[in-house]
């Protein structure tokens, strides 16, 4: 019996890949079937379509989903109107998150970092929806930010930013700004953690050595901090873009009653039961962060790595 | 001769930790200026000073007799080669170089003639598009050069630039950091540990420890005159004897210290009678180690069973010679050899 156990011990130590292969089969098969197997059969119904009289799903490969999808005006403005404002959310996320992110990464003690950490991460132990309704609260027309306006004597500034075309709205509550704002909120922990960690990575020396080759404060920023922190931020848009193009619980508990691709999702696979379609609005978003992934590996945001 | 720095009560502390204790040294202009030190001693703090990434808490820095301690580091005309070298790593080798010049708006024939110029003068022709990532560690010590010499400025700092290079390169790129900086006639300002790099290149060395200057002067100097036991001991090998031994032994009233290649080993009668006795120390040790060192033997005596003394046995002749452990003899120095420290 020992024997049997030493040439096994031999055995698999002169034959890493086997002892590799047998710890990471089951994480494999995780990803594979349940993961990614199960992804693409659902996105492969785009491909099948709804027989118009009978309701069912008609199994036959063709492009009927996706010409229906791109050739209606109103599924052609919902994916617009999310992908416009998962974009917002994404530079205004990045605009936000990269100055706490470099604050922490570069002049905190390790005890200020650690509570920062907390701080940004505490939210996400709450539940998202409780987060959500809050805010709804906060926005309304009844909210705290209504009654701050009015203490300041600001109303007309709040009555000014609502009235403005397209994202304006009755209320906060009920337009693109507030969702803007939630989204943002929401999703800040996700900007800010990668870009902390891609400064974390920047050495003092560098930001000495430009200094010392008589780069100023501002040169220094564009040419050195932020070109090795692009990494961290791609991958902390990554998130918030795609999260948001995803999300179907902003948009109908603070939005208008104009749909998101989410919301489009989870109508057709519900109560409408077109799965073909639904799954060519899920297309969507992927197709999307590809391109993107694309084109920022195109304009070196990862040479830095 | 022009002062190219001084450095004038120069103190820095990190809490209660002292890291500058009261700094005072001038190189003149074109000097070979070495920092010395143990590390934690201090030397790469007055570096960041004399750079402008650290503020003195109180002193004054200047620079060619203009006073800088209040400008930030970017419009100070010194430049430093890192430790680390501080590559830019999304830069390849000609844009890392071509840096301090497109911050500054030179461009087109210019900058390529002078990024051309400097990187034939480090030996870095071709490596134009390489990432920092792709070359050796001798060659990003090259380009960290060449980036910090392309402005020619009046004054150049390095911090411990050959540590991270093995022994055959360091001694290499000592002979060109020489060269460099005779043919470039730029102050040096240099951050070593190493004693012998220091002993081997500078015009002066100040040596540092805990925070202070222990001494500043040339290396013959350094070497042979050490102001006390620590330069002694720090620089190159001694053997220090403490005042008790030293009245003991020798009837001396203060320490001294004795370089080992100014021992005599007597193994003979005939050996002891060929000196003459009024010029020497002469006492009795035990060997307790022997090491074959190339052109010499390294033995270390033990003396009235607590002082160690090292000798360098020159092996001309008898390339096999070597002494068992415990062997006894007799040993000798001439009385002109010996430092007399201060504590």
């Amino acid at each position: 019996m020992n024997n049997l156990l030493d040439s096994f011990s031999n055995f698999s130590y002169r034959n890493k890949n086997f002892i590799f292969l047998s710890f990471l089969i089951l994480p494999l098969l995780w990803l594979g079937i349940v993961y990614l197997g199960s992804l693409l059969i659902f996105l492969g119904h785009s491909f099948f379509h709804l027989d118009g009289f009978t309701g069912q799903i008609v199994y036959e490969f063709s492009f009927k989903t996706l010409i229906e999808l791109f050739s209606s005006p109103a599924n052609i403005d919902i994916l617009i109107r999310t992908v416009a404002l998962a974009a917002c959310v994404t530079i205004g996320s990045a605009i936000i998150g990269f100055p706490i992110a470099y604050y922490m990464a570069k002049f905190t003690s390790p005890k200020v970092k650690i509570f920062l950490f907390i701080a940004i991460m505490l939210p996400l132990w709450s539940s998202y929806l409780v987060r959500v309704y809050s805010w709804k609260l906060i926005l309304a027309k009844e909210g705290i930010i209504n009654w701050f306006f009015e203490k300041l004597n600001l109303e007309w500034l709040l009555d000014t930013i609502l009235s403005t075309p397209v994202i304006g709205g009755p209320s906060l509550s009920i337009s693109y700004i507030g969702m803007f704002l939630v989204f943002t909120y929401i999703w800040l922990p996700f900007m800010i953690l990668p870009i902390q960690a891609s400064l974390e990575r920047v050495p003092n020396s560098l930001i000495n050595a430009s200094h010392d080759l008589g780069a100023n404060k501002r040169q220094t920023f564009y040419k050195i901090i932020l070109p090795l922190a692009l990494p961290g931020i791609i991958a902390g848009s990554i998130f918030t873009f795609s999260l948001t193009l995803g999300d179907y619980i902003i948009p109908y508990i603070i939005g208008t009653s104009k749909f998101f691709i989410g919301q489009a999702v989870y109508t057709h696979q519900g109560t409408a039961g077109n799965i073909p379609l639904a799954a060519a609005f899920s297309l969507v978003p992927i197709v999307v962060m590809v391109v993107y992934i694309y084109i920022a590996k195109r304009m070196g945001a990862f040479n830095a790595l | 001769m022009l002062k190219a720095l001084n450095l004038k009560n120069i103190n820095k502390s990190y809490g209660p930790i002292r890291a500058l204790d009261n700094i005072n040294l001038t190189a003149s202009d074109g000097e070979f200026f070495s920092l010395l030190g143990p590390s934690g001693s201090g030397k790469t703090t007055c570096l960041k000073v004399i750079a402008g990434f650290e503020a003195p808490d109180s002193g004054v820095v200047s620079i060619f007799e203009e006073d800088v301690t209040n400008i930030p580091p970017f419009k100070r005309h010194v430049n430093t080669v890192f430790q680390d070298y501080a590559l830019f790593p999304h830069m390849n080798v000609r844009q890392n170089v071509g840096y301090s010049l497109k911050v500054q708006k030179i461009k087109g024939s210019s900058m390529d003639r002078k990024i051309d110029e400097i990187l034939e003068i480090v030996n870095l022709t071709g490596y134009d598009l390489r990432k920092p990532s792709e070359l050796s560690g001798g060659q990003r010590q090259r380009v960290a050069l060449a980036r910090s010499l392309i402005n020619k400025p009046k004054i150049l700092l390095l911090d411990e630039p050959l540590g991270a290079l093995d022994l055959k390169l360091r001694e290499k790129m000592q002979v060109e950091l020489k060269n460099i900086q005779r043919q470039f006639k730029i102050t040096f300002i240099y951050v070593t540990h190493d004693q012998q790099e220091a002993l081997s290149m500078s015009d002066r060395i100040a040596v540092f420890n805990n925070g202070k200057i222990e001494q500043i002067d040339t290396p013959a100097n350094i070497y042979s005159k050490p102001i006390n036991s620590f330069v002694a001991d720090f620089i190159g090998t001694t053997s220090i004897f403490d005042k008790d031994s030293a009245m003991k032994l020798f009837d001396l009233d203060k320490a001294f210290s004795v370089r080992p290649e100014n021992v005599v080993i007597l193994e003979t009668k005939e050996d002891l009678a060929t000196i003459n006795k009024q010029q020497y120390y002469i006492t009795n040790g035990t060997v307790t180690d022997c090491q074959f060192q190339g052109s010499h033997l390294k033995v270390t005596y033990l003396i009235d069973d607590k002082c160690k003394l090292r000798v360098f046995k020159s092996l001309e002749g008898n390339i096999n010679q070597k002494y068992d452990i415990n062997t006894k003899h007799t040993i000798a120095w001439r009385k002109s050899d010996i430092t007399t420290l201060n504590e």
